[in-house]
């Protein structure tokens, strides 16, 4: 299955939620944002939130800034 | 003597405000901003790099500060709306820095997307710090739209120029009633004392502290010049005159 991750094509292998795709990309959920389809979505929703062909995520975390 | 400033509903005793860019280490950020006194921090948002691993910014700023997460990156009012709604769901709090820029080279503000921005997020509760290029019909606009203050820069963002719209920033001094505070370009303490100086609210400083070969000193040096100048503004500085006026009796030693 084709998505866009943070702008770029990537295959998932089989179905996922966005709970799981986290967990894929070892990320460390209390440190990312996630936005499914220019929404976001609150963490306590990402394991009922089934990823779909040509969805689009953007995983955003804080950094340092002025 | 009780001195506070006001932003939103809270009450800071600290006038220094401290950007989190470009410190060698993140470990530096708890010790700056206490050696600071620094009570807002500004941070940023942007995409995980998924090839390897990176620290949680949040977790190095000390949890009596306020996060103020800022629209880095937001080349539209549209962005910019977009980022501080997300850094808000996020946990973050509701100020949020606006910064829309488009220029590269010198990283000035759209003033205009700026604006539109600042009406948007104001109208949905955010406590709203537009950085701007100073001047005063954008600044009364931006008073207009609900802002919280008006940040104008002292110089381009990163440049350590110091205070080169010193005039422009004045006016906004004088005639705006919201608190100025001078976001971009400070790079000296001294420089930093003389925006205060001259009444602005308060300041905000990053790559002066973060590429400093002591950032920890010299967040102690910014917070020590940005207390001076405020003392020194409340106290009334004296009239500048074009010639002498004598400090010593004007009569000679031994005649009249």
């Amino acid at each position: 299955m084709k998505i866009i991750l943070n702008g770029r094509e990537e295959i998932l292998e089989g179905a996922t939620t966005v709970a799981g795709l986290i967990a894929l990309k070892e990320l460390n959920p209390n440190a990312v944002i996630v936005e499914y389809n220019y929404s976001l979505v609150k963490k306590e929703d990402w394991s009922d939130m089934v990823i779909k062909e040509n969805d689009r995520l953007e995983i955003l975390r804080f950094v340092g800034g002025g | 003597m009780s001195d506070i400033l006001k932003i939103g509903d809270r009450e800071l005793t600290s006038r220094l405000f401290l950007g989190t860019g470009k410190f060698s280490s993140n470990k530096l950020i708890p010790e700056v901003a206490r050696a600071s006194g620094a009570q807002v921090v500004t941070v940023a948002l942007r995409r995980v790099n998924l090839e390897y691993e990176e620290e949680n910014i949040a977790a190095f700023v000390p949890k009596d500060c306020i996060l103020m997460p800022n629209t880095s990156g937001a080349r539209t009012a549209e962005e910019a709306v977009r980022i501080a709604r997300l850094a808000r769901a996020a946990g973050c709090g509701n100020w949020v820095k606006i910064e829309v820029i488009t220029d590269n080279r010198y990283l000035l503000p759209d003033n205009y997307e700026t604006i539109k921005a600042t009406e948007i997020l104001a109208a949905e509760g955010f406590v709203v710090l537009p950085y701007m290029s100073p001047d005063l019909m954008v600044a009364k606009k931006l008073v207009d739209a609900g802002a919280a203050a008006v940040m104008p820069l002292g110089s381009p963002i990163g440049s350590n120029r110091g205070l080169r719209t010193k005039e422009l920033v004045r006016i906004l001094v004088e005639e705006i009633t919201l608190p100025i505070i001078v976001d971009a370009g400070i790079g000296r303490p001294s420089e930093a004392a003389e925006a205060m100086e001259m009444g602005v609210a308060a300041v905000l400083v990053n790559t002066a502290i973060a590429t400093a070969s002591d950032p920890v000193a010299m967040a102690k040096a910014f917070g020590m010049a940005v207390e001076a100048g405020r003392m020194a503004y409340l106290s009334g500085p004296g009239e500048i005159m074009d010639t002498a006026r004598a400090s010593s009796p004007l009569t000679g030693f031994l005649r009249d």
